[in-house]
C-alpha cells in the first residue's frame, strides 16, 4: 500500500524527523488561508498523487504571495498530471500541499528496506539526493552508503554517526544526523514498512536538516496490526480493478494485452503469462486467486477479468494443492452462466479432485476448451481469439 | 536415501484443530507419513480423528518423538509458532502459512541464529520424498520416487515440474519449496548443496522467480561445486516492471533482479535453462540420462543462447 507525500511527512514529523511545516488543501481559497497561517513565504504547492516525478510534469511550482498559492492551487487541482510513473492516462490531482518553502544547500537521498540477503533492515544513504537511486547505483555506485541493522539492537548512534560523516556532514549536524536516522528506524519498524525513501533530505542554508519528500511502502501483511495506516488509502489513486480484487483477496495487476488469466499461485501465474507472450499473445492481466478460493472468489475473479474490455479469452491454469479442481469448475461454470460469457475460455486442470473438476465442465453445456498443460493451453487460447478476430 | 525428510521422519501439526491443519495432516498420513500428534495451545489432551493434541511443542515431543514439524497458524501468531519449534529442538520446521509480516522474520532469523532447526517456507507448500515422507499441502498423487531433487520458490510451479518429470518418468528424490516471501528460512544454494551431498540424487531442476539475487548466488554454486547437472526455469519474464517492488531493494540485493539477468547469469554457469514453463522437464533431460552419472556441465550453444 502506498500513501500521499502528506500524510507521510505527518508519520515522520510524529516520529520526531524534520520536515516543512504544511497542511493539504482541497481548493484554492483554503490554500491560500493555509499559506498565511504557514508563514510569510515563499511556499511550495505540491501536487499529491501517488507517482514520483511530479516535478517534471508541472506539480511542483513556488508562489512567492499567498494570492500566487491560492491561483497555484486552483490550477493545480483537477488537472492531469503526467509524469514518467503514471503512464500515458496521467492521473487527475485531487488534493495539493501546501508548505513553506527553505533555502537548499545540499541535497542528500536517504532509504531503509528490507534486504532479502541478510534478512535484516538497511540503510542507504547517498550525496546524490533528488536523482533516481537506481541511476546512482549503476553510474556511482561508491556514493551509496549502506548500514546493515541488527534486529535486537536496532539503529545504533555510531551507525548514525558512520552515514553522516559519509555523506559530508559536518559539525553540529553529525549529532542531528545520527539522531534522524534513528527516528527513521523507528518510523520503519514502527509502521511496518517494506520501504521508507527520504529523497531529497536537504540541507538548508542555516544547515538544518529536513526531508523534503518522503514516500513509504507498507508491508500488506502487517495491515491488520496498523488500522490508522489502513484508513490513509486513497481509492482514487488505484485500478479500479485491483481495489475489487484486493477486496476478495484476489492478487490482480492489470496490463495491456487481450488475453485474460485466471491462475493459483504467483509463480504460475507469472509462468502462464511468460508462455502466453512466448507464443505470440498478450496478457491482460496477472490473477493469482490464492490456496484457498471458494467458489465466490473464483467468481469475482472471472467478473474482475471480464470487466476489463480488452479482454477477449480466457485462460484458466489451475494446478490444485490446496486448491481443489472441482471448486474451481464450479466457479468458472457459476462465473460463465452469471456473465454470459461471450469470449473463448481455455482450461487447464491438474492436481487435486482433476478428474471431477474435468467432469463438470464437461457436462456443464457451456463452450469451454480443455486442454492439457500449459503449452497446449496457451497455445489454445491464442487460436480461439485470433480466430475471433482479435489480436493474437 | 533423500534430503531433509525420509520414512523415519516424525512430524507434528502446529495448527491441527483447524481445518487447514487437519485437512492436510489427515492427506499426510493417507500418503504414509508418519504423523505422530499435533498442537493447538488449549486444547492438549484431546485428540482430533485420532491426533493426539498437545498444548506445547515441547510436550508434543517429548510425547511422541517428533523430529519435524509443519506450520498451519494464522498470519499473525504464525512466526511465534515457529519460534516455538525451534525452541523445542526440532530438527525441521516447515511453515506453510501465507502472510506473515516481514519484520516478524527479520526477527525469527535473528531468534534461530545458533539453532540446529532448519526452517522450509514461510509461504510454501513444504517437502516431499516421494513414497516416503509428504510434509505440505503438495498432491501426493503427482509425485514418483527417484532421482532428481526439485527446489522451487513457488508452489503450484513446483507441481508443474513435478508432473512434467513424471509424466517422463523421471521420479524424484525430494522435492522442496522453498516459499516466495523475501525473508525465509532455507534458500535455492542451501538446498543445493544438499543435493549435491545426496548420493540418491542425480540431477536437480531449480525453478526461481524474478527479485532477489538468490537464483544468481546458486548459480555460482553449481558452476564452481556441482557435479550434478541442474535445469532450471525462471518465472517473470514478461512480469511489468513498474509494479515491483521499489527500486531500493533490488539494489542493496546486488543485483536488478530481472529475469533476462538471471538467465543469462544462470546459463554462463552451465545451467540449462528452459525458455518455457512447459519445458522445464526437457530442459533437464537435455543434459541429463538417467542412471549414467554426469561429471561434466553443459554449455550453451551460442547459437542457441541468441534464440
Amino acid at each position: 500500500m502506498n500513501i500521499h507525500e502528506y500524510q507521510a511527512k505527518a508519520i515522520l514529523r510524529k516520529f520526531g524527523v524534520p520536515v516543512p511545516d504544511g497542511h493539504v488543501c482541497y481548493n484554492g481559497a483554503s490554500a491560500r488561508e493555509w499559506a498565511k497561517r504557514l508563514g510569510d513565504g515563499p511556499w511550495v504547492v505540491k501536487a499529491q498523487i501517488h507517482a514520483g516525478g511530479r516535478g517534471k510534469g508541472g506539480g511542483v511550482k513556488l508562489a512567492k504571495t499567498s494570492s500566487e498559492v491560492q491561483m497555484i492551487a486552483r490550477d493545480m487541482l483537477g488537472m492531469t498530471l503526467r509524469t514518467h510513473q503514471t503512464g500515458p492516462e496521467g492521473k487527475v490531482v485531487h488534493r495539493v500541499l501546501v508548505e513553506n518553502g527553505c533555502d537548499i544547500a545540499r541535497e542528500l537521498y536517504v532509504s531503509l528496506v528490507v534486504d532479502r540477503t541478510t534478512s535484516k533492515v538497511t540503510v542507504m544513504a547517498s550525496t546524490e539526493g533528488g536523482m533516481d537511486i537506481e541511476e546512482v547505483a549503476a553510474k556511482t555506485p561508491e556514493k551509496i552508503f549502506t548500514e546493515k541493522i541488527e534486529p535486537l539492537v536496532g539503529l545504533t548512534q555510531f551507525q548514525g554517526r558512520k552515514l553522516a560523516f559519509a555523506l559530508g556532514l559536518e559539525g553540529k549536524q553529525i549529532g542531528k544526523a545520527a539522531k534522524m536516522f534513528e527516528a527513521l528506524y523507528t518510523t520503519f519498524i514502527a509502521c511496518d514498512c517494506s520501504l521508507l525513501e527520504v529523497n531529497p533530505l536537504v540541507v538548508t542554508g542555516s544547515g538544518e536538516l529536513l526531508a523534503l519528500d518522503a514516500k513509504f511502502g507498507f508491508d500488506d501483511n502487517a495491515l491488520f496490526r496498523h488500522l490508522q495506516i489502513g484508513d490513509m488509502r486513497d481509492f482514487d489513486e488505484e485500478d479500479a480493478n485491483e481495489i475489487e480484487a484486493s477486496q476478495h483477496d484476489l492478487s490482480y495487476i492489470s496490463l495491456t494485452g487481450n488475453i485474460g488469466c485466471l491462475v493459483n499461485g504467483a509463480g504460475l501465474a507469472m509462468a502462464t503469462m511468460d508462455i502466453i507472450k512466448h507464443y505470440g499473445g498478450d496478457p491482460a492481466n496477472f490473477l493469482d486467486v490464492g490456496g484457498g478460493a471458494t467458489i465466490e472468489r473464483v467468481t469475482e475473479a472471472f467478473k474482475i477479468i471480464l470487466s476489463d474490455k480488452n479482454v477477449e479469452g480466457i485462460l484458466v491454469n489451475i494446478f490444485g494443492g490446496i486448491m481443489k479442481c472441482d471448486v474451481i469448475a464450479t466457479g468458472v461454470i457459476q462465473a460463465a452462466k452469471q456473465v454470459a460469457l461471450k469470449v473463448p475460455l481455455v482450461v487447464r486442470l491438474e492436481g487435486t479432485n482433476v478428474e471431477k473438476g474435468k467432469q463438470l465442465l464437461a457436462e456443464s453445456g457451456l463452450d469451454i476448451v480443455a486442454a492439457d498443460g500449459m503449452a497446449d493451453a496457451a497455445q489454445k487460447i491464442i487460436m480461439a481469439v485470433s480466430a475471433k478476430g482479435g489480436r493474437a | 536415501m533423500s534430503i531433509l525428510v525420509d520414512k523415519n521422519t516424525k512430524v507434528i501439526t502446529q495448527g491441527i484443530t483447524g481445518s487447514t491443519g487437519l485437512f492436510h495432516a489427515q492427506g499426510a498420513r493417507e500418503y504414509g507419513t508418519q504423523m505422530v500428534g499435533g498442537v493447538t495451545p488449549g486444547k492438549g489432551g484431546t485428540t482430533v480423528d485420532g491426533f493426539p493434541v498437545f498444548n506445547t511443542v515441547a510436550d508434543a515431543v517429548r510425547e511422541t518423538g517428533a523430529t519435524a514439524s509443519v506450520i498451519y497458524v494464522p498470519p499473525p501468531f504464525a512466526a511465534d509458532s515457529i519460534m516455538e519449534a525451534v525452541d523445542a529442538g526440532l530438527e525441521l520446521v516447515c511453515c506453510i502459512t501465507e502472510g506473515i509480516p516481514v519484520l516478524d522474520m527479520v526477527k525469527v532469523k535473528q531468534f534461530m541464529q545458533g539453532k540446529n532447526t532448519r526452517l522450509i517456507g514461510p509461504n510454501c507448500p513444504g517437502v516431499i520424498t516421494p513414497g516416503q515422507c509428504k510434509i505440505g499441502i503438495m498432491p501426493g498423487y503427482i509425485h514418483k520416487p527417484g532421482k532428481v531433487g526439485v527446489v522451487s520458490r513457488s508452489g503450484t510451479l513446483t507441481y508443474e515440474a513435478v508432473w512434467q518429470l513424471t509424466g517422463y518418468g523421471l521420479g524424484q528424490s525430494t522435492c522442496v519449496g522453498i516459499g516466495g516471501d523475501p525473508v525465509n528460512g532455507t534458500s535455492h544454494l542451501d538446498c543445493l548443496r544438499m543435493f549435491e551431498e545426496d548420493p540418491d540424487t542425480e540431477a536437480v531442476i531449480m525453478i526461481g522467480e524474478i527479485g532477489g539475487y538468490a537464483e544468481e548466488e546458486a548459480a555460482y554454486f553449481v558452476k564452481e561445486h556441482m557435479t550434478k547437472p541442474v535445469a532450471a526455469y525462471i518465472a517473470g519474464r514478461t512480469a511489468p516492471p513498474g509494479k515491483r517492488m521499489g527500486h531500493a531493494g533490488a539494489i542493496i540485493s546486488g543485483g536488478k533482479g530481472t529475469a533476462a539477468e538471471k538467465v543469462a547469469v544462470l546459463e554462463s554457469c552451465g545451467i540449462s535453462v528452459a525458455a518455457t514453463p512447459a519445458e522445464m522437464a526437457q530442459a533437464l533431460m537435455k543434459i541429463y540420462r538417467p542412471g549414467i552419472k554426469n561429471t561434466h556441465h553443459y554449455v550453451t550453444a551460442p547459437a542457441a543462447a541468441a534464440v
